[in-house]
C-alpha cells in the first residue's frame, strides 16, 4: 500500500518569540519584526531618490503605482466592511474633477485644492453612495460599477465641467520632489493608519459587519452609520488619488472615470491578497510595473489583467501577501499519514 | 403621440424583459450572479456575425449555432471558474465580472469596434399599427419575447430539467437529498442563462451597430430590472420591465435621449429606498440581499 503524505505547517520557533515583550532581547527577533516593515517603507523613501539611477520614466511609473495602491487600499477598506466595489473609479474620478474644477475655475493652487478635492470627493461619494449602502455584495457590487459609466455619460450629455474634452492647463506641483514624495507618504500614510483601524475596535465592528451585519445590528450598532464612515474613509484615500493625479497630469477629463481605474485596484487587490492592506499594495507594486512593460499590447492589458484577477480568484485565492507571509512565519514538512 | 408612446414603450419593454430574463434565470437557480453577462451578449453578436461572414452561413443557421456555443460557454464556465469559487460571493462576482470584462476588450482589442458590424433583420419592411410605423424585427422581438416566457413557464413546470431547477431554486438540500445534482444544475443554469443571452443579442442588435459598450449597458439593465422587480421573481422581472420600459420611452420623447439611462439608476434609487427587496421580491427584510 502506497504511503501517503500530507504537509504540516508549524510556527517558527522566532515568530513564537516574537510575540511578546520578550521579542526586545535580541537584535535577531528585532530584526524578524522590524525587517519586513521597515524595509518596504526604506524603499519606497530612496526610490524617489534615484532618478538618476532607473531614469525619469520609471519614477513617473512610480508615482501611477502609488496613486493605484492607494486606490486598492481603499477597495481593501471597503471589502473589510463586506462592500465589494467594482468602481473605484468613482473615488478617482470625483477627486480628480473636484479638484480640477477648483483650479480651473477659481484658480486655487495646488496645496488648496488636493485638499479640498480630497475631502470633499469623499463627500460626494459618500452621498452617492448613501442610498445604496443599503444594499450588500452583489447588488452593492453593481451598482458601484454602474456609477462610473453613468457619470461620464451625465458629463458628456450635460457638457458640464469641459464637456468631452475636459479641464486642461491646470497648476503643475511646486516642485519635483514634491511631485514624487506626496503619493509615497500619503500611501504610508493610509497603509499603516488603515491597518492600525482595522485591528482597533472601530475595524472590529467593520469587520463585523462583513461577516454578520445581523449579530452587529443586535447589539445595537448602527451598521449603516458605520458603513457610511468606513465609505467616507476609503473615499478619502481614493479620492486623494485622483486629485493628486490631476495635477500630476496637469489635466482632467472622462479617462478619469474610465475602467483601468476600477479593475487596476481590483486586481491590484486580489493579487496581492484581501483583507492586509499589504496585499494590494504589494499587488499594486507587482502589477502596474508589469503592465508598464506591457504597454505595446494596448488596451489588450485589460484583457491580461482579467485573465490575471480569473486565476488568481481560482488558483490563488489567499493572494501572494498571504502566501508570502506563511513562508515568512512558518516552516513546513511532509508528514506520513495513517 | 400617445399611441406611439404605447407600443414603443411595450417593444422597450419586452427588450428589456429579454434582457434581464436570463441573467435573473441564473441568479434565481443558482444563486451566481452572472456579471459576464454583457459579455455573453455582445460576444453572440459578434459570433452570429463572424458566422454569417467568414464561413457564409445564413442567417437561420447561424443562430441555433451561436445560441448553442453561448449556451455550452456557459455551462464551461460554470466547471472551469465558478465550481471552485461557488459560495464565496466576493469571488463569483470578481471571477464574472473579469471573464466579461475580458471578453469585451479583447473584442475591442480585435478591432471590432467600427460600423460595419451590424447584424440582419429577420425580415425588413414594416407595418401600420394604431397610425404608428413598426418594423417586423420589433414585432419579432415582442413575439419572441412572449414566447420565450410561455417556453420558460412550461420549461421549469413540466420537464424533468426544468423541474430540478426550481427544485433547487426553492431548496437546495432537499432538492439534493432527492438526488438532484446541484452543480450539475447550477452549470446548466448558467448555461441557459447564456443560451437566453444570445437569443436577446441576435433579436435585439439587429436595431442598431454592435457595440462593445453595450455590454456594460446591458449588465446595468440586467441588475436594474432586477433590483426593480426582485431578482428571482419572473413576474417581476415583467412589471419591472413595462415600468422602466415606459418610464424609458417618455424620458426619452419628453425630455432627451441621453437621459434615457439615467432612468436605470434612478429607478433602482428609488425602489430601493421605497420597497428595498424589489416590487415582487421574497425577501421581506433588506439584510438578506446578498
Amino acid at each position: 500500500m502506497a504511503t501517503h503524505y500530507r504537509k504540516e505547517r508549524l510556527d517558527r520557533g522566532i515568530k513564537a518569540r516574537c510575540e511578546d515583550i520578550f521579542a526586545l532581547s535580541s537584535y535577531r527577533e528585532i530584526l524578524y519584526l522590524l525587517l519586513p516593515r521597515v524595509l518596504p517603507v526604506a524603499a519606497l523613501l530612496i526610490l524617489p531618490l534615484l532618478t538618476g539611477v532607473v531614469g525619469l520614466y520609471w519614477i513617473k511609473v512610480l508615482v501611477i503605482t502609488c496613486a493605484i495602491a492607494l486606490l486598492a487600499l481603499s477597495w481593501d477598506l471597503l471589502a473589510s466592511v463586506g462592500l465589494i466595489s467594482l468602481g473605484q473609479a468613482l473615488f478617482f474620478g470625483v477627486g480628480a474633477y473636484l479638484t480640477g474644477f477648483l483650479n480651473h475655475r477659481f484658480g486655487w493652487p495646488p496645496f488648496l485644492t488636493i485638499p479640498l478635492g480630497t475631502i470633499g470627493g469623499a463627500f460626494i461619494c459618500t452621498v452617492l453612495l448613501l442610498p445604496v449602502l443599503r444594499l450588500r455584495g452583489v447588488y452593492f457590487a453593481i451598482v458601484t460599477l454602474t456609477f462610473p459609466l453613468l457619470l461620464t455619460r451625465f458629463i458628456e450629455t450635460t457638457k458640464i465641467l469641459g464637456g468631452t474634452e475636459g479641464m486642461s492647463a491646470l497648476s503643475p506641483l511646486p516642485n519635483m520632489w514634491i511631485e514624487l514624495y506626496l503619493p509615497v507618504l500619503a500611501l504610508l500614510i493610509g497603509l499603516f493608519g488603515f491597518r492600525r483601524l482595522i485591528n482597533e475596535d472601530y475595524g472590529l465592528v467593520l469587520q463585523g459587519i462583513r461577516d454578520n451585519d445581523r449579530a452587529v445590528m443586535s447589539g445595537a450598532i448602527n451598521i449603516y452609520w458605520f458603513k457610511i464612515q468606513a465609505v467616507f474613509l476609503a473615499g478619502l484615500v481614493g479620492a486623494f488619488s485622483g486629485a493628486f493625479m490631476t495635477h500630476y497630469y496637469r489635466f482632467v477629463g472622462m479617462p478619469a472615470f474610465s475602467l483601468d481605474y476600477s479593475i487596476l485596484p481590483l486586481t491590484a487587490a486580489v493579487l496581492g491578497g484581501v483583507g492586509t492592506f499589504a496585499g494590494p499594495t504589494l499587488g499594486a507594486f507587482i502589477l502596474i510595473p508589469l503592465s508598464e512593460a506591457l504597454r505595446a499590447f494596448g488596451t489588450l492589458r485589460v484583457v491580461f489583467y482579467s485573465a490575471i484577477l480569473i486565476i488568481c480568484i481560482v488558483s490563488l485565492p489567499e493572494g501572494v501577501f498571504h502566501y508570502i507571509q506563511r513562508k515568512y512565519h512558518q516552516f513546513e514538512k511532509m508528514v506520513k499519514v495513517g | 403621440m400617445i399611441n406611439s408612446i404605447i407600443i414603443y414603450g411595450l417593444v422597450n419593454s419586452v427588450m428589456l424583459a429579454l434582457i434581464a430574463m436570463g441573467f435573473s434565470l441564473t441568479f434565481g437557480i443558482s444563486g451566481v450572479a452572472n456579471f459576464a453577462y454583457g459579455g455573453f451578449y455582445i460576444l453572440s453578436g459578434f459570433l452570429t456575425w463572424m458566422l454569417l461572414h467568414y464561413f457564409k452561413l445564413p442567417f437561420l443557421l447561424a443562430i441555433p449555432i451561436t445560441i448553442g456555443i453561448v449556451g455550452l460557454l456557459g455551462f464551461v464556465t460554470y466547471w472551469v471558474i465558478l465550481y471552485r469559487v461557488r459560495g464565496i460571493a466576493l469571488s463569483e462576482v470578481i471571477a464574472t465580472f473579469a471573464l466579461g470584462v475580458g471578453m469585451l476588450e479583447l473584442f475591442r482589442w480585435l478591432g471590432f469596434v467600427t460600423y460595419d458590424f451590424t447584424l440582419p433583420y429577420l425580415k425588413k419592411g414594416m407595418v401600420v399599427i394604431a397610425g404608428v410605423p413598426l418594423d417586423y424585427q420589433r414585432l419579432f422581438i415582442i413575439g419572441i419575447g412572449l414566447a420565450l416566457v410561455l417556453f420558460l413557464y412550461f420549461f421549469t413546470h413540466y420537464t424533468r430539467i426544468g423541474l430540478a431547477f426550481r427544485g433547487i431554486a426553492q431548496n437546495e438540500r432537499t432538492a439534493i437529498s432527492l438526488g438532484i445534482r446541484s452543480d450539475y444544475t447550477a452549470a446548466l443554469s448558467l448555461a441557459f442563462g447564456s443560451a437566453m443571452a444570445s437569443v436577446a443579442a441576435i433579436v435585439i442588435l439587429p436595431l442598431g451597430i454592435i457595440s462593445i459598450n453595450l455590454g456594460y449597458e446591458v449588465l446595468l439593465i440586467a441588475v436594474a430590472v432586477g433590483i426593480v422587480g426582485g431578482l428571482e421573481s419572473v413576474p417581476g422581472i415583467l412589471v419591472a420591465s413595462l415600468i422602466l420600459g415606459y418610464a424609458q420611452v417618455i424620458t426619452g420623447i419628453y425630455l432627451a435621449v441621453e437621459w434615457m439611462t439615467v432612468v436605470y439608476l434612478a429607478a433602482i434609487v428609488i425602489i430601493l429606498s421605497i420597497k428595498p427587496s424589489g416590487l415582487f421580491g421574497k425577501f421581506k427584510e433588506l439584510e438578506e440581499r446578498v
